[in-house]
């Protein structure tokens, strides 16, 4: 027999969770005209920060670097009271499979990994769209091929691509505040029902300090309603509890290849209605500067910020050089990007991995849309950042007759 | 006084223990602080003393839009004499990407004995090299050898005037009195074992910002600004004579 007792911390009598004396503002009020006030904190405070505004019910979460600071942070959160029911699962399959199961009974449930972790819960995770479960993951990423490293790779991202979640890409620490927060609610849409994704460059954003313009901290978004759903949450409080969700969603393996042929058909036409949302609460799914340039840089993440610096350091040399930021890698924004590159006449596609999987959606969407010429890079792996130097050696490169990318057999 | 320049980037390498991590975040708030901009990023293994460390800082009176580390830095500080001598460093050579005319501030009270290729290497790049005894200052000052990233901090002020000495002060209230950094889980650790050694915060503070103080003035006294402006304004005259 052990003697062990439960440690449970005693909460005073009068103690009252921080988040009932938050008070419950609409997404509109919260996104696009609550006051806000600028402060200079790491990627893993902002998280921190758009959870204790976001009325979260529960957290489950494995640790892994570089995510663990953000989830140690939320730990907080859960002892003022902001996150409802928050623990440490026994590895990410636990973590995944349990946040699809808190989902699915109606509260509103985050979780977050990093790489090699995201990699482990990618059984458990692509389940979730067909399951139609509104949650967050937040993914720090992180180099998942062996040798082992912890630097920032984006290379993870390219297994959720088709896996039917919706996938923001943040750049910078306001972009991991801001997309957490719109992702709850961009999730919880009914004609969306699905899971979203908010990933950012593990280190160069969650470790590194930025400007965050935040809100108030005593304003928090509407509590998820889970009969407000495409697929309407389990009632797991009157027996007998269900395990399993109705049919066709769960029957057996006697569905029909029909009905899971139009299954799929529209957890990807949600994924495409989601692109209202994203344009309404992230005020677009691009941001384009110098739209007129020849010369168009196309980036996501991390490698924006290196193509805004690009972009000035080029204009300081009387160049003109266009930069389009994509938000939100599904929804693809294609008919964004098929009209900002029209007319332009080389387009290069900078990117912190090395498969080059921003430059295959790229061509891919483009294919017919454009003449331009579209570089396959410049890119970095392995955790490194792309030196600014980089991309203007690449433009430079491509002001010359024959680039040497775009020569054969390259 | 010294001369303020608009936008520079740091790359500060050092061992752990030694305060590497939170002089980035000391610096960096500073210059917000002065109604400048900048980021900062750290880049190490496992937190463990003697290890490895790097942090990297930006900064700049306008907006910063580059993040992750910096590959070509103007200045780096080097808070040990290790890093160059037993290459505990991630850079290696320490100087590696250092820009041409770039400064180079080395905590150390003699100059360090380089290889042959290092020397000149250094000097084909017209490197800056400005030695601070900061474990010395930081002995002395404070009766700590836990202060030497106080003077290191004070001396790029001393030599940038960005961040200014008032707002590195102030940065360094917040560090320990004000609303708190969060630098990394073993930071905590190590501040309580230095709040031990001080029994009050506001000695600890008093302490730091004499280190920091006297190594403002030390930079100041070393004519290190001026130097550096000389070496800018040759660099640029070759350029355009090139050009």
């Amino acid at each position: 027999m052990s003697d062990s007792k439960l440690y449970i911390k005693e909460m005073p009598a009068d103690w009252v969770p921080g988040r009932d004396k938050q008070k419950v503002v609409s997404p509109e009020y919260m996104f696009h005209e609550a006051p806000r006030e600028q402060v200079f904190i790491t990627g893993s405070e902002a998280a921190r920060e758009a959870i204790r505004r976001s009325n979260v019910d529960i957290a489950i979460s494995y640790p892994i670097t570089p995510q663990s600071e953000t989830m140690q942070q939320a730990g907080y959160l859960y002892d003022e009271g902001y996150i409802g029911e928050y623990y440490r699962a026994e590895e990410e399959i636990g973590t995944m499979s349990a946040i699809g199961g808190s989902s699915r009974a109606g509260i509103r449930s985050l979780t977050a990994t990093s790489g090699p972790g995201l990699m482990r819960g990618m059984e458990a995770i692509s389940s979730w769209p067909g399951a139609r479960t509104p949650l967050v993951l937040l993914n720090m990423c992180r180099v998942i091929n062996t040798p082992l490293a912890i630097q920032p790779d984006n290379i993870e991202m390219s297994f959720l691509i088709n896996s039917g979640l919706i996938m923001l890409h943040g750049e910078n620490q306001q972009d991991f505040y801001d997309y957490t927060m719109a992702a709850f609610m961009i999730s919880e849409q009914v004609d969306v029902t699905l899971p979203v994704s908010v990933s950012v460059d593990g280190f160069f954003v969650t470790h590194a300090r930025g400007n965050v313009k935040m809100q108030a901290d005593d304003l928090k978004l509407p509590p998820r309603d889970g009969w407000r759903s495409a697929v309407p949450a389990m009632d797991n409080e009157n027996p007998p509890a269900r395990i399993s969700r109705d049919a066709p969603i769960q029957k057996s393996n006697f569905i029909s290849y029909h009905m899971h042929a139009s299954w799929q058909q529209e957890v990807f036409a949600a994924t495409e209605r989601a692109k209202k949302y994203i344009n309404n609460y992230l005020g677009g799914i691009v941001e384009i500067i110098n739209p007129d340039a020849d010369v168009m840089l196309i980036a996501s993440g991390a490698a924006v910020s290196q193509s805004r610096e690009a972009v000035r350091q080029s204009s300081e040399l009387g160049i003109k050089v266009g930069l389009i930021k994509v938000k939100a890698i599904r929804p693809f924004p294609k008919a964004e990007l098929r009209e900002a590159c029209k007319n332009v006449k080389q387009i290069l596609v900078p990117e912190f991995n090395q498969l080059g999987w921003l430059h295959k959606e790229v061509c891919s969407n483009l294919f017919g849309f454009t003449d331009a010429q579209i570089a396959p890079g410049p890119r970095v792996y392995g955790g490194m950042t792309m030196p600014t130097e980089m991309i203007l050696e690449w433009l430079e490169e491509g002001r010359k007759d024959k680039p040497w990318f775009f020569q054969d057999p390259f | 006084m010294a001369e303020e320049v608009q936008r520079y980037n740091i790359r500060m390498a050092g061992v752990g223990g030694q305060g590497v991590v939170t002089a980035s975040h000391i610096v960096s708030n500073g210059v917000v602080i002065s109604g400048g901009h900048s980021s900062l990023v750290p880049f190490f293994g496992s937190e463990k003393r003697n290890a490895p460390v790097e942090s990297y800082v930006r900064i700049s009176n306008g907006e910063i839009y580059e993040i992750g580390e910096i590959i070509y830095p103007n200045v780096l500080m080097i808070f040990h004499a290790q890093v160059i001598t037993l290459g505990k460093s991630y850079t290696m050579p320490f100087y590696s990407g250092l820009k041409k005319g770039g400064i180079i501030i080395i905590n150390s009270r003699t100059p360090i004995p380089f290889s042959v290729d290092e020397e000149r290497e250094l000097e084909e790049n017209g490197a800056q090299i400005c030695y601070l005894p900061a474990t010395e200052m930081a002995n002395d000052l404070a009766k700590t050898e836990l202060a030497t990233n106080m003077a290191m901090c004070g001396a790029i002020s001393g030599l940038f005037g960005l961040p200014d000495l008032t707002s590195l002060e102030a940065s360094v209230k917040d560090r320990f009195i004000g609303k708190g950094i969060v630098v990394s889980g073993g930071t905590a650790a190590l501040d309580s074992a230095i709040e031990r050694k001080f029994a009050k915060k506001a000695k600890l503070l008093e302490a730091n910002v004499k280190t920091l103080t006297a190594a403002f003035q030390y930079a100041i006294d070393q004519g290190w600004a001026k130097e550096a402006k000389k070496r800018r304004d040759e660099i640029k005259a070759a350029e355009a004579a090139s050009a």
